[in-house]
Order: C-alpha cells, then structure tokens, then sequence
C-alpha cells in the first residue's frame, strides 16, 4: 500500500492527497461578514430562493416551536438587517449547530456558517457578561478549562459532580440541569498514558499521522484514544501527538467566537507544523474534524488554515481510504457483538454518516444497525442547559425508540456528547467505532 | 485502497434513487454519492410520464392559447416563461401518455428506453412505493388538482390526492388555512369552476385549530396531525377553551362548514408518517371522503416519496454517502485502460476522495440539481465535462419573447441507445459511464411534463446496464 502514497506516482488514483493540498495565497477564506464587526449576509442570502426546504430539515424547528427555524436565522435575518437597524434575533441561542440545514438546502446557501457569525454578534452585542447565562455558555463553552482542573483531582471531581446538592447548586446558579449526569473524568488522561507510555511505539518516516484527540478522548475516554493509537500502530503508522487545544466547537456554538480563535490559532499552528513533519491529521471525534476541515476556514484565516483543512480525516475514515481496511476486517473476527449505530448529525455533513455500519457488516461476528437518521438532539452543550434540556431530550425521542426496536443493546457513535445521550436515554453502553476495530485488528 | 463499489451513481435525486435501486436489484453492489438532498423535498410528489406533447418544431407557433376554455394543466412551480410554451401547445393535455411516446422526436429520452422500457420503470416505482401511490390500473393520464386550482395530467399520484381526482363528479368542499397563504381555497374552487370541471367546487378558509405561531411550517401542522397532539381550540362564544386531539380538533372546525359535499380538499400537510391514519380519522369524523391538493416547495408529497424511495434502496443493499460533492474522475491507466472511468473524487471539504467503481451512473439533475452549469462562457456539464450542445452565441438561447419556447430548457447530455453520453462528434465521452433524469437533453419536462417519468424510465435503464457492466467486471 505504502507505493500508493509515494508522492512522486502521481498517476496513481489512490493517492487521495495528490490535490490535497492547498496554497494558502490561492485561498480565499468566504468572507460571509466581510469585516467581522461589519455583518454581511449578502452573498449567501441572495442565493436563497425562500424554498423552505432547510426548515423541514431542522431538528430544533420540528420540537419547539417557539425557533422559527434556519431560514430566518440565516437568509432572512439578514434581509431585515439590511433594511435597517435590525438587531440579531436571540432565537439564534436555540440554535444547536447541527448543520443539517446545510445538507438540505438546494441552492448551497451557507447556513450554518450565517448562524455561528450571528451567534458570535448576538453574544458580542446583545447578552450581559454578568448574565447567567453569559456564564453558564462560557463555562460550557471552555469544557476543556474544566476538564483540565476537574481531572487533576479526578476522583474529588467525579464524587462532587455525581452529587446531588452540587447537582441542584449546578442547575439552580448556573442553569446547567441537573437531570444529567456529568461525564466521568478518566484517573490517567489520554495524554498521561501517552507520555508514561513514552509516546509512539512505531516509527516511519513515510506513515505518519497526527492525532487531534481533541478534549473528550483525553480527560474522560482516553480508552479512544488509545484505540485510536493502537490501531493506526498496528497498520505501520508513526503516531503524533501535537499540543493542541479546543477543537472550538463548543465555542461556536455558544457564540464564544473570540474564544474559538485563541484556540483555533493554536491548533492551526501546531497541526500545520505536524503536516511539515509529514503527517496527515486525525481526529476520533466527528465534531474535531469537521471543525477543522469546515468552521475553520469559514470563519478564519490564519496561515495554513486551509491545509490544516484539506489533510484532516476522521481516524476510520483515514484508514479507508490509505489502507486496505475492509480486506482486514474480512480477515478478523470479534465475539458476537451487535451495535446500534446513530450516525452524529457531523458525520453527516463530513459525508461519512454510513462508514460504520458498512465496516461492520465486513466483520465476522460483529454487525451494526442503523438506528435512523434522527438527531440525537444533545448537539454538544446545548442539551446541557437546564431551559434546552426537554427540547433535546424530545428530539433524541425518535433515536431512543430505534434504539430500543433495534437488536442490540450496545450504542455504537462516533460522537462523544451523542454518545452521552444515548447512554442517557437507553441506559446502553456506547463503544466508539474505533474501539470495535481495535478489538478486531490488535492483539 | 479507498472505497470500492461495483456501481457508483452520482446524484440521489429521483433518477440516481431508482438507477440504484434498479442495479441494486440485479445483485449489484451499489453506492449513491450525493452533494444535496434530492429536489423530490421541492417537488409536487406527482409524477408525470407525459401531460403535453412537446412543441412539433420547437420555435414554430403552435397555435394561440385559449384559457380557460379546457381542462388544462397548470404547475405553480414552473416559470412563466413553460406555462406560456405550454399554452400555446393549445391540444390539451393527453389522455394516454403511453401512445404518444413512439411519435416522439428522435432525441427525446424516452426514445432511447422505449414504451416498454417506460412501463417496466413504472412497474418498479410501484413495487417500491407500494399502496402510497395510484394510477397504476390504468395507462390513462389522471387529472390532479394543484394549489393553483389548475389541473395537472399525471401518470401516478399519491393515494392521499386519489378522493380529489377531476374526473370525479362528487361536489369537494376545498378548504384552506388563514396562515398557509400558498393555498387561497376560495380562488382554487373558482379556478377549478372556470376550468369547466364537472363537479361544483366550493372554497373556505378556516384557522388551524390550536395556537400555532402564524409562520408556522407545513411539517409543524403535519407533525401534529401525525401525533394527534391535543390542541387548545376556543369554546363556543370564546368564553372557555377546551383542547382536543388535533384530527378531532380540524374535523370540528371544517364540519360547520360542510354544506352536504362528500369530499374535502386540504392542502398537503395531513401527516408525515401517518398520512393514511390521519385522512381515515379526518374521514370518519367529516362523514366525506378527504384527499389532499399537491403544494409547491416544501412537499409533504415530495418528502414522503424521498422516505419510501430511501428505504427501498436500503433494503436493497444500496449505500449512501451523502453531504459532498463529485468534482471529478479519474481514468484508468496502463493496459486494458481504454479511457474507462476508473474513479470519481468527491471533495471532502477540502480533502479530494476518490470512489472506486466498475461502472458509474450520472445522475445530477438539470439545471435546478446542478447538473447542468450555464455561465457566460457557455453550457456544460461540470464532472465529466460531458458535451452539451448549445448555440454558441447567448443570444439564440432564448427567444425573443419572454415567453417563447426558450432552446435552454432542453439543453443537457445527448446518449447513444445505453444512455452512455456523446461527444460532439457523436462517438461515446466513457464506456462505462451512463446518464439519466435531468441531466440529459432533449426534453422540457416542465412544459411538456414528464419530470418524474423521464427520471424513472433513464434511471432504470441506466441502472440495469450499469449493474450488468459492474457484475460482468
Ligand atoms: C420544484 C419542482 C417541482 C417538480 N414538480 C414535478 C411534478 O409535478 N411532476 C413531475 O413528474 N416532476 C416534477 N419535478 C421533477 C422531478 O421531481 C425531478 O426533479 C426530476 O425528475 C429530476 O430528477 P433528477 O434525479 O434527474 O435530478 P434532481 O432531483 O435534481 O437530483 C439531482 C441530485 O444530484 C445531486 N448532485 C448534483 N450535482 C452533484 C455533484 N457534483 N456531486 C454529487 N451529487 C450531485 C443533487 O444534490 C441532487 O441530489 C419537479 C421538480 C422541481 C424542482
Ligand atoms: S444548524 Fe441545525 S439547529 Fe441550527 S438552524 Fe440549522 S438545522 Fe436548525
Ligand atoms: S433551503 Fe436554501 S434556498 Fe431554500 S429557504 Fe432554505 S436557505 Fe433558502
């Protein structure tokens, strides 16, 4: 395999990344606001043709009826601002930046990108910094700052979170509900196991990737990450692991857009830095990549956001299209394990919604039901907020129920938080795609 | 190693749905790839084999119009510009789309499929959809009412506009709703009149009972309807409120308003996932039969046919990998290569993936999927750079009226008898690449309706031929 990726066999149709990479003088970042205080709507607001199409596509509109749905937070937003002094609607806070209204919309108006920008102006302009919830989505927001200090004293943390007066303090100061339980902090973080373990176990100057484990995998599922590391190891990779920061989607969709920056800065930086080395980047979570390959360059354009794009893949993804993945699976077999796969709404607009289910079906002994094409409804924090928690848990309703009809009772997401609620609404275990393969493919 | 199928369509609207579907079928394995959702979310959810025969020579005057004079067919969704052309092809809408098909011009797609070959299409989209449609008894073009009052000659309908028929003699009541402006009931009832159909129409416009926001989205209304949520409705006098399951609540606010008609007419909102179980409760509370008048975009109509036609592909064994475009191919080199298509890229946000195939299927729609790309350097189909004959000066692609019988809307990709695209020369662009639905040439399906049935017809053909070439490979 290792010939296809020679970058001088230019004919050969495997090479995926033969027009990978971008020049960053040749890109233009779309400039949906022009200057950022300035907003404008225009280019993306003149393509829609009032077809309604994006609407029937939201999953927010079809529960709560109070979100008057994408097309007014986008395109006709904007048309009322024109006309004056119209300021953002604060609807746009109900938004969960799923991105479906992308995939729906006919005439490529550019949806989501208007939502984050709104957001980002609504939450400049028009929310209090002393507002509770100002800094409720802060903290959400900043999921990593919390992490970082909750999971140095792990076990401290786990205990208060679990509590119920912390619990009910959480919910009636801060508006975050109490109806959840918090993610458990691992004891040894992903970036602990990896330096006791003294980093990359393979060293190769011709496979060689990056990973963005990004905040989940490291402080509470370093076992993903592991996954992740072990199974590229196993396929003759040399593994990197970058400093890194917030991937930023929470931070998007908060509004948090200054904050999304430091950490996008950063993250660019380092990940372009790895490219230099000669590595493709990873990431093991739908929302990291897609903030990556999509938000980033709509939204910034520090040097070598464009490439940090073009040479980022979802881990199994990778894996598909360098290596011969399905002739592997077709080699191994796993004890008798069935999944029921939900498909995050970011895989989606990453185009690799089926990926897992199909891999399955190549595996002995392990198969993977596709519980329908819902949203969970979590969309990250927002399910976390105590005024947004009955919107979310009524769009998860359709997946719980699949869920449960299906014949497995074993969730199956490449998603953290949809993996959150999907344990919250069926009491399954969920397992990351990557973690079947390592039980399949490493000894 | 990358991704490996034995049959890729390009497109996952109707065409690229039933091309897999069909491949799929003959044992093929099968992936779609598609940039958007299909235009079917945008489309009435009827479809048309043929309404109108197409202009004889395009350009010359057929004849004047004379509205209102017939029954005539009308789509609210077409541009003015088809509903003139098809005004002046004063004939009338045909009865048997089926004995018309031979005499059609030599580069007209169903040409190139044949009678039969619409037939065994239209087969397989009643096998796939099931009792959610009608109009398979007969080869006989039925007559639909539109949101426009106007009348609609089609091939196939959904079983929830079976009781609105224009043939049908039993007096409708139509009724709209105060915040559904795109259906005037009142107008739409003298529309039909005027038309000269043969039963006594009537128009209300009534409030959707419950306190739905005025800009309330048709899917809303549908998912309460499925549901039947309990809505609050206004005593008599307003004095009190009391609330009510959603189908009992419509029923009671429609049933003063009957005055003895044994059908009612509603806009397409009744239900998503129950449509049947909501027009039975509507039925049995209003004592009259209850259909539903096809709207224009979003359709209740078009989403439900996309959600039978996914499934169908589903159980088929058909893939997906939806959200990113084609943006172009790869050949294959070295011996045996002889110029097949050996991959298409998809552009993953700035990663370029390639699929692998043995055969592939072209799929993408006319001008509204984008299939089909005008600037101002000319025409042209964006992956494969397929030929697209058009006039080279800008000025011959249209007349001079505004509502002349404009050359554009029949430009796309010319096939020889396999559906594999032409160069200009007429020798073939790939062997292994087949075309279908809008992206082809040689037909105005909004003038002389034949949107879906062209798709069905190509599509499937395409598709058993691409199924034969990836098997055989
Ligand atoms: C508003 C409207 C009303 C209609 N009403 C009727 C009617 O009443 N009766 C009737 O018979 N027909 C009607 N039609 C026509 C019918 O529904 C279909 O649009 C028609 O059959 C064409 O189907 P298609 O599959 O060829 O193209 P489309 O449905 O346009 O599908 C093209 C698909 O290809 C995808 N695509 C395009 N480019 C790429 C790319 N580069 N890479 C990957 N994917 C790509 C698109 O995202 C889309 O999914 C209507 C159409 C519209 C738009
Ligand atoms: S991003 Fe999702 S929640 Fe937000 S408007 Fe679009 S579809 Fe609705
Ligand atoms: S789907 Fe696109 S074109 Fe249609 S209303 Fe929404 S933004 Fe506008």
């Amino acid at each position: 395999m290792s010939d296809a990726r020679n970058p001088d066999d230019t004919d050969d149709t495997d090479d995926v990344r033969q027009e990978a990479t971008v020049d960053d003088e040749a890109f233009e970042p779309v400039a949906v606001f022009g200057e950022s205080e300035e907003m404008d709507l225009r280019p993306g607001s003149d393509d829609c043709y009032k077809c309604s199409t994006c609407d029937t596509a939201c999953p927010v509109a079809e529960v709560d009826d109070e979100f008057p749905g994408p097309k007014f937070q986008g395109p006709e937003q904007w048309r009322l601002k024109r006309k004056g002094d119209h300021d953002i609607d604060e609807s746009v806070m109900s938004c969960s930046n799923c991105m479906r209204c992308d995939d729906a919309c006919p005439s490529d108006v550019p949806l989501s990108q208007m939502h984050n920008t709104a957001r980002g102006e609504y939450v400049k302009n028009g929310m209090s910094r002393l507002s509770r919830e100002y800094v409720r989505n802060r903290m959400l927001a900043n999921y990593r700052t919390l992490a970082r200090l909750g999971s140095t004293v792990p076990r401290l943390t786990n205990f208060l979170m679990g509590n119920s007066v912390v619990q009910t303090l959480n919910e009636k100061l801060l508006g975050i509900t109490s109806e959840r339980e918090f993610p458990e902090f691992a004891e040894e973080t992903f970036r602990e196991w990896w330096e006791s373990r003294g980093g990359a176990n393979v060293e190769s100057d011709d496979k060689r990737v990056a990973y963005f484990h990004g905040c989940y995998a490291n402080y509470n599922t370093p076992a993903v990450g592991k996954a992740a590391v072990r199974v590229f190891e196993s396929f003759g990779y040399e593994v990197l692991v970058p400093p890194q920061r917030c991937s930023g989607t929470p931070m998007f969709a908060n509004g948090m857009l200054d904050d999304a920056e430091r950490a996008a800065e950063v993250n660019v930086e380092e990940l372009a830095a790895a490219i230099e080395d000669g590595a493709d980047i990873i990431a093991s979570c739908t929302s990291c990549s897609m903030s990556l390959r999509q938000e980033y360059p709509e939204l910034f354009d520090f040097e070598g956001t464009a490439s940090v794009a073009a040479r980022t893949y979802e881990a199994v993804e990778y894996l598909r299209l360098f290596e011969d993945l399905d002739g592997a699976l077709e080699d191994s077999e796993i004890e008798g394990q069935e999944f029921a796969y939900h498909a995050p709404c970011h895989a989606r607009n990453q185009g690799i919604a089926g990926q897992a289910v199909e891999l399955l079906d190549r595996l002995d002994g392990a198969s993977a039901e596709d519980v329908g094409p819902s949203c969970s409804g979590i969309s990250g924090t927002y399910g976390w907020k105590q005024e947004k928690y009955d919107t979310s848990m009524a769009i998860g309703a359709e997946m719980f129920e699949h869920m449960e009809d299906a014949d497995a009772e074993t969730g199956l997401t490449e998603c953290p938080t949809c993996a959150m609620q999907m344990e919250h609404g069926t009491g399954y275990e969920v397992r990351h795609p990557l973690e079947v393969l390592e039980a399949a493919l490493v000894e | 190693m990358a991704i490996e199928d034995d049959v890729l369509v390009i497109g996952g609207g109707l065409a690229g749905m039933t091309a897999a579907l069909a491949a799929a079928r003959e044992g093929a394995g099968v992936r779609v790839v598609s940039h958007k959702e299909s235009t079917l979310r945008s489309a009435s959810g009827l479809v048309d084999v043929l309404g109108y025969p197409p202009e004889r020579a395009p350009g010359s005057a057929s004849g004047d119009a004379d509205p209102g004079a017939s029954v005539r067919g009308e789509d609210e969704n077409a541009d003015p510009a088809a509903r003139s052309r098809r005004e002046r092809a004063a004939d009338g809408p045909l009865v048997d789309p089926f004995e018309a098909i031979p005499d059609l011009p030599e580069s007209h797609p169903y040409r190139r499929v044949g009678v039969e070959g619409v037939r065994d299409a239209l087969d397989l989209f009643d096998d796939a959809v099931g009792d959610r449609y009608r109009g398979g008894h007969t080869d006989r073009n039925a007559l639909v009412p539109t949101h426009g009052g106007r009348i609609k000659p089609t091939a196939r309908y959904p079983a929830s506009a079976a009781a609105g028929l224009a043939s049908d003699d039993r007096p409708a009541l139509l009724v709209g709703f105060e915040t559904v402006t795109d259906f005037d009931a009142p107008l739409a009832a003298a529309h039909l009149e005027s038309a000269g159909v043969p039963f006594a129409a009537r128009g209300v416009t009534v409030r959707f009972p419950g306190g739905f926001r005025a800009d309330a989205r048709l899917t809303r209304f549908a998912d309460a309807l499925d549901s039947n949520e309990r809505v609050e409705i206004g005593g008599s006098g307003g004095s009190y409120t009391e609330s009510l399951p959603a189908r009992e609540a419509l029923a009671e606010v429609v049933k003063d308003r009957l005055r003895g008609e044994q059908r009612v007419g509603f806009p397409a909102l009744l239900g998503q996932h129950d449509a049947a179980g909501v027009r039975e409760s509507l039925e049995a509370e209003l004592g009259a039969a209850v259909f539903e008048v096809p709207m224009g975009p979003p359709s209740l109509p078009g989403l439900r046919l996309e959600g039978a036609l996914v499934s169908a592909c589903r159980d088929a064994g058909v893939r997906f990998s939806t959200g990113n475009p084609v943006v172009g191919y790869e050949t294959a080199t070295g011996p045996g290569g002889d110029g097949e298509i050996a991959a298409v890229r998809v552009d993953r946000n700035g990663a370029s993936v390639p699929f692998h195939a043995e055969s592939f299927v072209l799929a993408t729609g006319g001008l509204v999927g984008k299939g089909i790309d005008s600037d101002r350097e000319g025409v042209k189909e964006p992956i494969f750079d397929c030929h697209v004959s058009h006039p080279s000066d800008r000025y011959d692609w249209f007349e001079d009226e505004t509502f002349g019988d404009h050359p554009f809307a029949r430009f796309g990709v010319e096939t020889d008898d396999d559906l594999r695209p032409l160069d200009s020369r007429g020798a073939l662009e790939f062997p292994n690449l087949r075309a279908c639905g809008a992206v082809l040439g040689g037909y105005d399906f909004a003038a002389e309706k034949s949107g879906a049935g062209v798709s069905l017809a190509t599509g499937r053909a395409a598709g058993l031929a691409a199924a034969r070439e990836g098997l055989e490979a």
